[in-house]
């Protein structure tokens, strides 16, 4: 029996929430008296794939084959499933990203586990295992109870303590069956040198209070000053001021930052279901009533193109 | 070719969020519902997809497991343009249960692409897409913002960290999508209104199939302490609480 845990890699790296898995995959491990197993695909090199035995995976498996560069859901899917019958998983650990929502509903179906998506907790209990979740959109927390032998988990970001316990594990080289790979990626368009949302420690956002798109630039350079990602909400996005991939919300992306800085937001209950896991919020607003205070950490009634501008030197001499 | 639009009805995700039955059930007195929002983004794509497709496309179809009360959500995507519709009269309650059954609709009737929303809005489940191109094996992509048909080559545009990669896929298969399929989801028109009554609304009952999980209780997550008020004047005292007291800085 073990704990598997599956730990993506961007270019060759693991990240801080590949460590987070593992440190969680070690606490079920020891939980139910069982192993935590690390399994990384594609190419990584062994110094990096040893990463993990720094946070209590006691073996790592890795299946390294060039039909595995890019991601298709149906071949990882099978290599996974190949991986967790021979280490006879009873969980399995992905992350609540793209790629763990990608493969653990097809993982689901290959292995008949009961699939619980964004999970924050370690199991109250094992037999059967009882887990809590967000639902709602941030609005409750479910308990789901998994009622098949075997359960697959993605772990909701900012729930597990990174937790260092070396292992001195040995990496295993797995020789899987890939089959017919069905999706090829013909293009990639990647945006370098920008903080990710996914992985941005704090997040500066900007809401309707803005006014206008032409507006952004004491926004920009508030995040600058902090290393912080740059988001907005619904109707920014809507209206054309800022790309897509910045709306953060409940139809947009879901962020887990230590800290948000919400700028001229009010705080509509779609937003707030985007940012429910942050650490803490701060809001700036000219209306006092706006409901994003009641969600907020810290909070100062006031115009941002009169505040903002102050807490980048404010930020600045804090720094320096 | 066939396009299958499966959709889930939801709370109106303005719903202030209460349980019953010991906490055991989801309030549903004066709940108003919808399309859950990203299928009905799913759903307006599939219909700009036909409409572009000379006849291409011969249908759109959307598929709901549910019970009767989810009727007036279906009839809503009839009226946003569905030519029809296959309600599975089962309470959706697990995705497992709920894709399989899906999947057997897909399997009668042969469907090129299967669009699902990443997610519906109440239980967050992130699985009934994935599950369902498993149950029937073929290719599944997700995080799909966006989807051509060039000459009937498919083109999908996946969203990936920090970016965005394009992909060729083999038919059939399923798009999981999320915002960016489309920008606005259609609003019914009366004219789609009056011939959604007219459009056919099939029952077919469940297959026996396991459920593997179960939502045993809910509760209502920490409630956070008063936020404290800063004067706009002293942007100072915000940064300093941020360094020592919240210590994130």
């Amino acid at each position: 029996m073990a704990i598997l845990v599956y730990c993506e890699n961007w270019d060759g790296k693991f990240k801080k929430l590949s460590f987070e898995l593992v440190s969680y995959a070690a606490k079920l491990a020891e939980k139910t008296n069982t192993e935590a197993v690390a399994l990384s695909i594609g190419n990584v090199a062994d110094d990096e794939l040893k990463q993990l035995g720094k946070f209590g995976a006691k073996k790592i498996i890795s299946v390294n084959k060039d039909e595995l560069k890019t991601l298709d859901n149906k071949v990882y899917t099978s290599v996974i499933a190949q991986v967790a019958e021979k280490e006879n998983a009873q969980i399995l650990v992905l992350a609540h990203n793209l790629t763990g929502k990608a493969l653990s509903p097809r993982l689901s179906v290959k292995l008949k586990a009961g699939l619980v998506s964004g999970v924050i907790e370690i199991p109250s209990n094992f037999a059967p295992i009882n887990v809590k979740k967000k639902s709602f959109t941030g609005g409750a927390i479910a308990n789901v109870v998994v009622n098949s032998n075997m359960a697959i988990f993605t772990l909701s970001p900012n729930s597990c303590e990174v937790t260092e316990n070396e292992t001195n594990a040995a990496v295993e080289n797995f020789d899987a069956n890939i089959g017919n790979v069905a999706t090829k990626v013909v293009d990639v368009n990647k945006v370098t040198g920008k903080i990710l949302l996914s992985d941005a420690e704090i997040v500066v956002s900007g809401g309707r209070g803005m006014k206008s798109g032409e507006n952004w630039a004491p926004l920009e350079e508030l995040a600058q000053v902090l290393g912080a990602g740059v988001a907005c909400s619904r109707p920014v996005s809507d209206e054309g001021w800022r790309p897509h991939e910045e709306h953060v919300g409940q139809t947009g992306k879901i962020i887990a930052p230590n800290l948000y800085i919400a700028l001229g937001i009010s705080g509509a209950i779609q937003h707030l279901g985007g940012v429910s896991s942050t650490k803490y919020l701060v809001a700036i607003n000219t209306d006092k009533d706006a409901p994003i205070f009641e969600s907020s950490d810290y909070g100062i009634v006031g115009d941002v193109r009169k505040v903002v501008p102050a807490l980048i030197e404010a930020f600045k001499e804090a720094k320096s | 070719m066939k396009i299958l639009v499966c959709i889930s009805n939801v709370p109106d995700t303005t719903t202030k969020v209460k349980f019953v039955d010991n906490n055991t059930k989801f309030d549903v007195t004066g709940v108003q519902w919808i399309i859950n929002p990203w299928d009905e983004l799913a759903l307006t794509r599939a219909l700009e997809l036909k409409e572009a497709s000379n006849g291409a496309i011969e249908k759109v179809t959307v598929a709901n497991v549910g019970e009767i009360g989810s009727e007036p959500t279906i009839r809503k995507a009839l009226a946003i343009g569905a030519d029809d519709a296959i309600r599975i009269n089962a309470k959706a309650e697990d995705a497992y249960f709920v894709a399989g059954q899906i999947a057997e609709v897909v399997k009668k009737d042969a469907y090129d692409i299967v669009f699902c929303g990443i997610e519906s809005s109440d239980y967050n489940g992130f699985a009934v897409g994935g599950m369902l191109s498993e149950f029937l094996d073929i290719p599944s992509v997700s995080s799909v913002s966006g989807v051509e048909i060039e000459n009937g080559n498919v083109k999908v545009y996946r969203e990936i960290d920090g970016g965005k990669e394009t992909l060729s896929t083999e038919l059939p298969f399923v798009a999981i999508v999320q915002k960016g399929i489309t920008i606005n989801p259609r609003i019914p028109a009366m004219r789609g209104i009056m011939m959604a009554r007219k459009k056919p609304l099939n029952v077919v009952e469940p297959v026996a199939l396991d459920k593997l999980t179960e939502y045993s209780n809910y509760e209502m997550p920490p409630a956070k302490a008063a936020c404290k008020m800063i004067d706009e004047e002293n942007v100072k005292e915000l940064v300093d609480l941020l360094q020592n007291e919240a210590k994130v800085l």
